[in-house]
């Protein structure tokens, strides 16, 4: 009887290891891309209650990456190696090699149904008040003579002994094994945005995950459209605290604001940096008839007028790539479009088809991509996020049937889109992979929109 | 001996209590024996159903500007959401659900805005600060009100159609009544200056719809200046669609929000 148990176990375990191997065929979200095992890491004495903040941001930074492919945690042997010294490199030899793969055994994470490419291991300490994880990097490939020849790298996380600082000791963590695979890390990278928490529009910012929102305008009045220098500097926004809407400069270095000259007009708004971060354009009513496009120094002098049309020409955005050419919406064919021309005002084209009204257009950090709100197929103010590939026009919907979403703004790292949804009440910061998958709100507090992902200062 | 007798008749009594009601509980208690269990009590009568309701949401409650001088008036304006009754104080009294009020305190004032709904009461405050000393009033008082009054009840809003700012043919009559009060108030106060407030729904982009209510401004003000209203007199402003008077999703809010609108010069 005992026999015979044993003997179906052992079918059914086999039975798993095979449904398993399915199921590695199917996790390839990224084709082409590495295979990623992460074991959770543990945590001693006091950092054992942060260390699964650690292992949920980790993971979570891990999983919405397009770079890599993790291997579900289910795959995993149960005795998970902690440190270099649980692990033994090379391949065990054949006559006492187990049935399953071992954690202990470092090329065994290449095996079925693991079948990583790389693996990373960890734990983490409290030393000196502080947060201290040791996390390391190998290669699991076969070949590998030694434990150092296979290691990618080994570092250690140095935070405060707190969930936040677990937080952050995760996302350096996943920012370096991201950076492997040509990955650019998000940490010290913000999202500027609109809140209206605290009674009246007022220009806030947070770090790019959501944590540490914090206000930065106090005018009581209406503070809108913000934008950021691309050396991470400088928010600029569009505020009616002097009675009309104006544009206003804001350093996030002192946390004042700078001089800005803005021009006689009903309406100055709309601030696009060239990649230097040392000229603007924006949007002025300026000559009398509706909002045009000028160009001038980040304090407002040097003025000069890009656009000359009977027409609205709201919302430049310079190519970050190249600082050449920028893109506009523009209401000169009927309904708002996106158009593009260079930083002289020609080579006027329009990018979007044309039908329904095309707005917020953002570049990729790469210049090969504008991200946009289109109406298509839908009544006036049903927008959606698309993204359109500048090259060949083609365009992908990003997000359907999840209410009204506007205002895109592309990552530093060209793999994620912070941008606005309003699903019932209120309007709230989202954040989501450039195709369109992870979907996750940043914000839940009052009405958040007009979001702008700011790169670390350089 | 009879003293005895009848204490002891006494006693009698009192034991034949005790007997009467040791086998009354003894009865009591044979028969809870013999029965089953007893029935579990019923249950407690449901709880009223009380579907929680949200309290108001006050999305904005200001006062624009909010430092005047002694005479000047500044514009209350709030709006309230999922509210059955609003007040503000200071001699406001009770007002819709959204709107705007235009206001002369002499001394700085808190106005303080009550919304009361099925979920409970929300608050806002508004601060006016009245700078002093008062400059020299420009026009008699009675000039200055008959201004207000004007500008409240003759000068209309005129609408527009969807991504459109040109005056449509049947405002033309609102127009020209426009003009004429508006000729009238600065005849009442040659320095009195009125702005024109472009506004927009909500349906496009917040950005495309504050040039949109620029151009809807402009247009009003280009539209009177053909009916000899003279433009130095008449300021604008473009709130895009920062400032809704409604915020429902339905065709005739969106056709209210589409509007300029002419306010007291700040």
């Amino acid at each position: 009887m005992r026999l015979f148990l044993a003997f179906s176990l052992f079918l059914l375990s086999s039975g798993l290891i095979s449904a398993g191997q399915q199921i590695t065929g199917s996790i390839v979200k990224n084709p082409g891309k590495p295979l990623i095992a992460v074991t959770d890491f543990r945590g001693s004495g006091a950092a054992s209650g942060y260390i699964d903040a650690f292992n949920d941001t980790v993971r979570s930074d891990l999983e919405s990456s397009p770079l890599i492919n993790l291997v579900p945690k289910t795959l995993y042997p149960l005795q998970v190696p902690q440190q270099p010294s649980d692990l033994q490199p090379g391949v065990a030899p054949p006559s006492n090699r187990p049935a399953a793969p071992q954690g202990n055994r470092l090329s065994d994470w290449s095996l079925p149904p693991i079948s990583a490419n790389f693996l990373g291991i960890g734990y983490g300490a409290e030393n000196q008040g502080n947060l201290v994880v040791f996390g390391w990097f190998y290669s699991t490939a076969p070949n590998m003579p030694s434990l150092q020849q296979a290691q990618v790298f080994g570092k250690i996380y140095t935070a405060a002994l707190s969930r936040e600082g677990a937080v952050d000791a995760g996302h350096r963590y996943a920012a370096d094994i991201l950076a492997q695979f040509g990955g650019k890390s998000l940490v010290g990278t913000k999202i500027a945005f609109v809140s209206s928490r605290s009674g009246a529009k007022e220009i806030w910012v947070m770090n790019w995950d959501g944590s540490d929102q914090r206000q930065l305008t106090r005018y009581g009045s209406i503070s809108t459209f913000p934008s950021a220098s691309p050396d991470g500097r400088i928010i600029a926004f569009t505020t009616y605290a002097a009675g009309y809407p104006a544009i206003q400069m804001f350093s996030l270095d002192s946390g004042r604001k700078l001089p800005f000259y803005n021009q006689r007009a009903s309406m100055n708004a709309f601030v696009t940096f060239t990649p230097d971060s040392r000229r603007i354009v924006f949007s002025s009513t300026a000559a009398g008839g509706p909002a045009q496009l000028y160009t001038a120094n980040v304090d407002g002098s040097g003025l000069r007028r890009l656009t000359y049309s009977r027409s609205i020409e709201v919302e430049p955005k310079i190519n970050p790539a190249t600082g050449a050419d920028l893109v506009y919406v523009s209401d000169r064919s009927g309904l708002p479009q996106v158009y593009s021309m260079n930083m002289e005002g020609a080579n006027l084209r329009r990018l979007s088809a044309g039908t329904g009204e095309a707005t917020n257009p953002a570049w990729s950090p790469d210049g090969a991509h504008i991200a946009f709100a289109w109406t298509k197929g839908f009544e006036p103010g049903n927008y959606n996020i698309f993204v359109m590939d500048v090259a060949s026009g083609q365009t992908t919907q990003l997000t359907a049937n999840e209410g009204r979403n506007e205002n895109p703004s592309w990552a530093p790292d060209g793999a994620h889109i912070v941008y606005a949804s309003k699903r019932g009440g209120q309007s709230q910061i989202w954040v989501m992979n450039a195709d369109g998958t992870g979907k996750h709100a940043l914000t839940t507090k009052g009405s958040n929109e007009k979001p702008v992902w700011v790169n670390a200062e350089k | 001996m009879i003293q005895k007798q009848e204490k002891f008749e006494t006693n009698m009594n009192k034991r034949r209590l005790y007997l009467t009601l040791s086998a009354t509980i003894l009865l009591t208690v044979a028969a809870g024996c013999h029965k089953k269990a007893p029935p579990p009590p019923p249950p407690p009568p449901p709880a009223a159903v009380t579907l929680p309701a949200a309290k108001p949401t006050i999305d904005y409650f200001t006062a624009e500007p909010a430092t005047i001088s002694n005479g000047q008036p500044s514009s209350l304006r709030w709006s309230v959401t999922g509210a059955t009754g609003v007040q503000i104080d200071n001699g406001v009294g009770s007002v819709s659900p959204s709107g705007r009020r235009a206001v002369y305190p002499t001394a700085t004032t808190t106005y303080h805005l009550t919304a009361t709904g099925p979920g409970g009461e929300s608050s806002a405050d508004a601060t006016i600060t009245v700078s002093s000393p008062p400059p020299p009033a420009p026009a008699a008082p009675s000039a200055q009100s008959q201004i207000q009054d004007i500008l409240a009840h003759q000068v209309q809003d005129i609408h527009f159609d969807y991504d459109k700012s040109d005056v449509r043919p049947q405002d033309q009559p609102i127009l020209q009544g426009d003009a004429t009060a508006l000729k009238q108030i600065f005849s009442l106060d040659p320095n009195f200056i009125v702005t024109i407030e472009g506004h927009c729904d909500e349906r496009g982009s917040a950005e495309y719809n504050l040039a949109l209510g620029d151009r809807r401004a402009a247009a009003t003000r280009d539209a009177l200046a053909a009916l000899g209203v003279p433009t130095d007199k008449l300021k604008t402003i473009s709130y895009g669609k920062e400032r809704p008077i409604c915020t429902d999703a339905t065709e005739d809010c969106y056709a209210r929000n589409r509007r300029a609108h002419f306010s007291a010069a700040q």
